[in-house]
């Protein structure tokens, strides 16, 4: 990243470069991570954003499993974001 | 404009370049079984891919695997052929099916052995389960031909062939954007030029072959069950190459998504007794199908809901959508039978099912059209009284049509067409190059015009914006190419998508930024999807009969005199072409069309 790229420009491009690790192979997935985004990416701790870095990296399968609540992830920070990510979806 | 691209506002910036034997544009199914094909020959080989490949739309694919290994019935590819003929309404080209109904067991097999964690009988052999149109004895009793890895078979293959190929050294591009085919005057296809999205840094891409596989375009429709991924890149690059789509009216639809937002619900939901309602809690499927009612086939159900929304008897603030009543099972039937739309109902809608009746719409799933192609993934057009192949052009899987679909795709044959036709191409690359061994003069022209069709994102000022142009389009389709087809409606859909596609001139982006400018991409993936729905619309529109998927309320019949022909669109003045199915097959008798009754 350029390092004469401004704070603001650096959340803009960090933010940016999230919403596509949420473009994914399933649109159960998509609509789910783009609601999250759209409604709580704002006031995400950085320990929360950090969780959902790691959240974001799981095999798609897993992702779903993760965020239906078929199956919950170790680390107790990621498994709070998956839950959020699951309250988050749909209206 | 001499290889070189003027970054706005900043210095300009040369054009990097790579060279391979072969690019692979779309890291699905079809695109990796093909560059394992072509890595494990020792082809220098480049895979380009717009998200992380393992995030590919094969992913999604739960059902399985269609291959006539009679396992748990008897069953041979013949008659495997026989039903995918009759499922393509005989619009599928019978050499192609009969390729690939022969080759699936060899190539399950072979998933098998590279590790796909396939199903098990208890004597240790795969697990094959029933589907609908499967059939023994050419239209007998129920066959059970899907392979299936539990209802994960897309997601296990594509990491299966990810590793493979990780393991082959092929050489991926992860997170890069194909803009245009690079063609020069013969006609020959010189690679690609992609767009790094990370650092939003044009690269040129030179190959002596290029094989399309970018998957379908699901996203032309606001009801889908697609990725958003699926806008059907591959499709737009071929069209302003000159290439024509082929058979682009065949639109695979389930009649039961979420309304709006277009995850599936499956039939089970109706199997198990739920039934659909409109705002005057009246059963309509009983008008439209007395004895069936709400089982009655999918395209019935789906121009069923659409003509309750069409006529003013939808439900909602906006009438938009009927409601499928589900509450009546009771709780534990719910949790049961239906565990998974019990959820997806929860999930998306904040609904319960024992409680509500849920809003759903006809939702669009495959594109059974595509890039014409013949059975060795070669590009085709036609010239005269033949076909010509497009020189270092392949594709393969849902962007191709190959034709293996025809007007209607069987469950279990879209993984099955991914691994045929990725391998086949591969196969006839791998000849190709021994045969090409250099690379050709690149054509400079067209790299500037590539180059020029990615400056045009950098105009500035105020303009339209992309989602509300992208959102028209997706309405516009749904309402006038969706299910619902008449002359007066598609005559009516052709004029609007056209009127949305010209304001596509004014639309400027905000965001000039090149790191991760996902606008930018979004913009060109709707430049795809623009070209691909007046491709669809206007196949659509002339096509008078119904048969598969297409179906016209103005011509309910299908016409073979007419019409057992394959639809080409050509962007340039919109024209449309046609050519004959091929109704003979390569080793065996052709079927010839009939009543299909199921």
């Amino acid at each position: 990243m350029d390092p004469q790229a401004s704070s603001q420009d650096r959340t803009l491009h960090e933010r940016a470069r999230l919403q596509w690790q949420c473009r994914r192979g399933m649109l159960e997935l998509d609509a789910m991570l783009q609601d999250f985004m759209d409604k709580r990416y704002d006031d995400l701790t950085p320990a929360e954003l950090q969780a959902f870095e790691m959240l974001l990296k799981a095999p798609d399968q897993l992702l779903l499993d993760y965020l239906m609540g078929h199956a919950i992830p170790i680390d107790t920070e990621v498994a709070n974001v998956a839950q959020q990510i699951r309250y988050a979806a749909g209206p | 404009m001499d290889g070189t691209v003027t970054d706005v506002g900043v210095q300009p910036v040369t054009l990097a370049r790579r060279q391979f034997d072969s690019l692979v544009i779309g890291a699905g199914g079809g695109g990796l079984r093909a560059a394992l094909q072509l890595a494990t020959a020792d082809a220098n080989v480049a895979v380009v891919s717009k998200v992380f490949p393992t995030r590919s739309h094969t992913v999604a694919a739960q059902g399985g695997i269609n291959a006539a290994l009679a396992n748990v019935l008897p069953d041979n590819w013949h008659w495997h052929m026989y039903d995918t003929i009759k499922g393509s309404d005989y619009l599928g080209d019978q050499d192609a099916i009969e390729y690939m109904c022969r080759s699936a067991s060899h190539l399950v097999y072979e998933l098998e052995h590279a590790g796909v964690p396939f199903s098990r009988l208890d004597d240790g052999k795969i697990y094959q389960r029933p589907f609908g149109g499967q059939s023994q004895n050419f239209g007998g009793e129920q066959a059970a031909r899907t392979c299936a890895a539990a209802d994960r078979t897309g997601h296990a293959m594509l990491h299966t062939l990810y590793q493979q190929n990780i393991h082959a050294k092929t050489h991926f591009f992860d997170e890069y954007f194909a803009i245009d085919l690079i063609k020069d005057d013969e006609g020959f296809v010189l690679g690609a030029l992609v767009l790094e999205i990370e650092t939003g840094k044009p690269l040129l891409i030179e190959a002596k072959t290029t094989l399309i596989a970018t998957g379908g375009a699901g996203q032309l429709f606001r009801t889908n069950t697609n990725a958003r991924i699926n806008t059907g890149d591959g499709m737009g690059m071929a069209l302003r190459a000159g290439i024509p789509l082929q058979d682009m009216e065949f639109f695979q639809f389930h009649p039961t998504g979420v309304a709006g937002r277009g995850m599936l619900l499956t039939e089970g939901a109706r199997g198990e007794g739920g039934y659909l309602i409109n705002k005057d809690g009246e059963r309509f499927m009983e008008r439209y199908a007395p004895h069936a009612k709400d089982l009655a086939s999918r395209d019935v159900v789906s121009r069923a809901i659409s003509t309750e929304v069409r006529e003013g008897r939808g439900c909602g603030p906006d009438g938009e959508y009927v409601l499928l009543k589900l509450d009546h099972l009771g709780r534990d039937v719910l949790q049961k039978r239906l565990p998974g739309i019990s959820d997806t109902i929860r999930t998306f809608l904040h609904i319960d099912p024992a409680e509500e009746p849920v809003p759903v719409f006809p939702t669009a799933h495959y594109t059974m059209g595509g890039i014409p192609t013949n059975r060795h993934g070669q590009v085709v057009v036609p010239i005269d009284q033949g076909e010509e192949v497009i020189p270092g052009l392949y594709a393969a899987g849902e962007c191709a049509c190959v034709s293996v679909h025809g007007a209607n795709r069987l469950g279990g044959n879209s993984l099955l067409d991914i691994v045929v036709f990725g391998r086949a191409a591969g196969n006839d690359i791998i000849e190709y190059l021994s045969n090409n061994r250099y690379h050709r003069r690149l054509d400079e022209a067209s790299v500037d015009k590539a180059v020029d069709h990615l400056q045009r994102w950098d105009l500035q000022g105020e303009g339209e914006s992309v989602a509300n142009l992208r959102n028209e389009l997706q309405l516009t389709m749904e309402k006038y190419c969706g299910v619902f087809r008449t002359e007066v409606v598609l005559a009516e859909g052709i004029e609007k998508v056209l009127e949305l596609q010209q304001r596509m001139a004014d639309v400027r982006l905000q965001d000039h930024s090149r790191i991760f400018n996902t606008a930018r991409i979004e913009a060109m993936e709707l430049e795809n999807l623009f070209d691909i729905a007046v491709a669809t619309v206007v196949s659509a529109h002339a096509r008078q009969e119904s048969r598969g998927a297409h179906s016209r309320i103005d011509y309910p019949e299908r016409d073979d005199v007419h019409w057992l022909k394959h639809s080409l669109y050509y962007k340039r003045d919109r024209r449309l072409d046609y050519k004959p199915v091929t109704l003979k097959p390569i080793s065996v008798e052709s079927f010839p069309p009939k009543e299909r009754v199921y």
